[in-house]
């Protein structure tokens, strides 16, 4: 009997949380905003979210048998990417391409830099900005989400910048009435599953808050004809900031892990989105502005080692 | 008495304080004892007895010369039966004595109530008791008590904080032997010159609380501070700042912010031993967990086998898997049942296969929960990576040496990574690579 006991280091008790508890947290999240947009948009959008999570799962499973490693389907965090890759394209989207975006999100981004937690970019919004690139028209091709014969559209941060005529209300910003992405369209639905992720501690505060922030000031004070006259009530509800805010820029992998690195994070996210989106030709600039601090995140880490309880003691 | 502040991170872990109502049973005289040379932080013991030699409760038979050391006496009268290296609780083999007990427990002529007249000659006495940390680390007491001159002590605080799982060895005390605590804090603060006493008592125990208030009301130095139940609150440094605001600075010890730290069982033993003389020789330990059959609080003679301390408490109800000397946030598993309580044994806990299933890691998604899991504020997760790299230079960087080991990080992560384990390695590799005079 003696020679049967475990032998192992201290803790000896481990509390309940688990990987996959915390992706299935951010999948019920993201169901709001996948039914506003199926709302909104139509059955299209449901056929690229299934298209979208499909390919990113067996891209995962393939990827990972190829590579000889363990079978990761079960932490869900494939389906996450794919979600998240859905919720970023254009209702519009032809199927393939949307597989497509799968596949590099998975394959290229996180397997081939050594998959769950190793990736320096987030998964969906690389893919999403690779597809941008390579598949402008596509990409860009807009619907209004009013009544069943979809006509091509303006996105509202697109009429900002044209000056064109038939700017929508706050109240159609806030409750998704508005030509987008599949998610970015309900601010209320995002703010639902926002909310949720807070509540369980899935997420903290710190990024979200910092990034739309930066943006609310930025655009108030140079968004405008004059200083100060900035609409950033709009800035905020339009495009995909709420979307990256609270669901993407807050990537795990692609985040620093201090409270302050955080904040760094948001801000550098905010200051960029903002720039982006006043003075250069593209009209929305959240998926750019959070690869771009992606990128920064060792970096930021590097800078903001905490001290140790108690410490005065110098930290490099 | 209550104070909010309160340390950065930490575990909600369970309280589990199955035996808290369960009154300290006295275990009998064993067949045998072995007892460990190395029952302390310091300079191992040589054996004063042979094989052969008649031994008697309270005799020394074992002692050092180096300074960090305390004396090691013997539990029971009896005659020596062997001298001899033998599997330590920490998994290693020290050398032990092992007596074949007489059973009359017939004391020692030296054992008699101890005379001091100053600060020196208590400290002699202190030493001369076998004293060390009861609260689990087991540093030796005299030294504990004599800091450098320049280093004004105004404060001692005992640590009745209690926050590891099952234990309830420390709550006993209060709830037992509450009157021995103030004597001991008396004799304490007297010989010290200490005005201010505080004691630390988790608010998951309001039956010890509402005792040690009332036995505190006798004198307007002693204060007993409600602390919040999260743990580690009973790590030193947070029960420092918990109760008296100050922070250890990192490699600094609680005497360089003015205050010392007792564990409650360290207290009233040392008013136990100004009394009778009879040294530290015998423990109450917690024996608890999903596997034993009568969770109870029992006075257990040092030197006495596991085996015997389970079957005395019903045995197992259940295969134990996975036994447990201490509690399941720090303790120390074991290899066999046949190792010895030692003075530094508060809980024996024996975990049913359930229990034991270790976790087996995933991939870290930095989701940075071991950060704000650690109370010492730092990055378990970098820790991990550079331990595992054996990056000396990084691992410096990210303060590994200021790791508590409490534990806090491996219980949050979600990928279940031994993060504790890695961090131990980093830090003796930063201890070896140190001593090398490398880097």
């Amino acid at each position: 009997m003696d020679n049967s006991f475990v032998v192992s280091s201290s803790p000896h008790l481990r509390n309940s949380a688990s990987t996959s508890g915390i992706m299935r947290d951010v999948i019920i999240a993201l169901l709001p905003a996948a039914v506003a947009g199926i709302y909104f948009f139509g059955l299209k959008a449901l056929l690229v979210i299934m298209v979208t999570i499909l390919s990113s799962v067996i891209s995962e499973y393939i990827a990972r048998r190829v590579m000889k490693r363990d079978n990761t389907l079960m932490d869900y965090s494939a389906v996450v990417t794919g979600l998240l890759l859905a919720l970023n394209l254009p209702s519009t989207i032809p199927l393939w391409i949307a597989a497509v975006g799968g596949v590099f999100a998975i394959v290229v981004v996180k397997q081939l830099f050594g998959g769950l937690g190793q990736n320096f970019m987030n998964p969906a919004l690389a893919a999403r900005v690779f597809l941008l690139i390579a598949y402008t028209g596509h990409m860009t091709n807009w619907v209004n989400p009013k009544g069943v014969d979809a006509v091509s559209s303006a996105t509202p941060l697109e009429l900002l910048k044209t000056g064109a005529a038939g700017i929508p209300s706050y109240a159609q910003l806030f409750f998704g009435n508005i030509g987008g992405c599949i998610g970015e369209t309900s601010a209320a639905a995002l703010i639902l599953g926002a909310l949720y992720l807070l509540f369980r501690g899935v997420i903290t505060p710190e990024i979200p808050l910092t990034y739309i922030g930066t943006v609310a000031v930025f655009t108030w004070v140079f968004g405008g004809d004059s200083l100060f006259t900035g609409d950033a009530l709009y800035h905020i509800l339009s495009g995909g900031l709420i979307l990256g805010a609270f669901f993407m820029a807050t990537d795990y992998s692609t985040s620093p892990m201090t409270i302050k690195g955080r904040a760094i994070m948001g801000l550098g996210c905010g200051l960029l989105t903002s720039l982006i989106r006043l003075y250069a030709s593209y009209p929305e600039g959240v998926s750019f502005a959070i690869i771009l601090m992606n990128i920064a995140v060792p970096l930021i880490d590097r800078y903001t080692v905490p001290k140790s309880f108690g410490g005065e003691k110098a930290v490099a | 008495m209550t104070f909010q502040r309160m340390f950065k991170g930490g575990a909600s872990v369970p309280h589990l304080k199955n035996t808290a109502g369960c009154e300290t049973i006295k275990m009998g005289v064993p067949q045998k004892v072995v007892i460990p040379m190395l029952q302390h932080i310091g300079s191992q013991c040589e054996p004063c007895v042979k094989k052969g030699d008649t031994v008697k409760v309270g005799q020394i038979i074992g002692d050092s010369e180096k300074f960090v050391s305390a004396p090691v006496h013997s539990s029971v009268s009896g005659i020596v039966s062997d001298v001899a290296p033998m599997l330590y609780p920490g998994g290693v083999f020290v050398k032990s004595v092992e007596i074949k007990t007489d059973g009359k427990q017939e004391i020692h002529e030296d054992v008699k109530p101890p005379v001091y007249k100053d600060n020196s000659e208590f400290l002699r006495v202190i030493r001369q008791s076998g004293l060390v940390g009861l609260g689990g680390a087991g540093f030796p007491a005299h030294i504990k008590l004599a800091p450098p001159q320049h280093k004004k002590i105004d404060t001692l605080i005992v640590n009745a904080a209690e926050c590891e799982p099952f234990i309830t060895s420390d709550y006993r005390e209060i709830i037992e032997n509450s009157w021995n605590v103030i004597s001991g804090i008396n004799i304490i603060m007297e010989i010290m010159g200490i005005n201010n006493v505080l004691i630390g008592i988790e608010d998951n125990k309001p039956e010890a609380l509402k005792e040690m208030t009332n036995v505190a009301a006798t004198s307007d130095k002693i204060n007993v501070v409600k602390l919040k139940s999260r743990y580690p609150q009973g790590a030193e440094k947070m029960l420092i700042y918990a109760v008296t605001g100050r922070k250890v600075p990192p490699g600094k010890l609680p005497s360089d912010v003015g205050v010392i730290v007792m564990n409650v069982n360290s207290v009233s033993f040392v008013s136990e031993y100004v009394k009778t003389g009879i040294p530290l020789i015998k423990k109450r330990v917690t024996v608890d967990g999903p596997a034993v059959a009568n969770p109870s609080n029992v006075e257990v003679l040092i030197g006495t086998s596991l085996s015997e301390v389970f079957e005395f408490c019903g045995g197992f109800k259940a295969p134990p898997k996975k036994v447990l000397m201490g509690g399941p946030m720090m303790g120390i598993a074991q290899f066999s049942l046949e190792t010895s309580v030692v003075k530094h044994t508060n809980a024996l806990i024996a975990f049913d296969e359930k229990a034991a299933v270790l976790p087996k890691p995933g991939a870290c998604i930095r989701c940075g929960r071991c950060v704000f899991a650690c109370p010492m504020n730092l990055l378990p997760l970098s820790l991990n990576n550079n331990a595992l790299k054996e990056n000396i230079e990084e691992l410096n960087k990210y303060n590994v040496s200021d790791c508590i080991e409490c534990g806090s990080c491996s219980y949050a992560c979600p990928a279940k990574i031994h993060l504790v384990q890695s961090i131990r390695l980093g830090k003796s590799l930063v201890r070896q690579a140190a001593s090398k005079g490398g880097n």
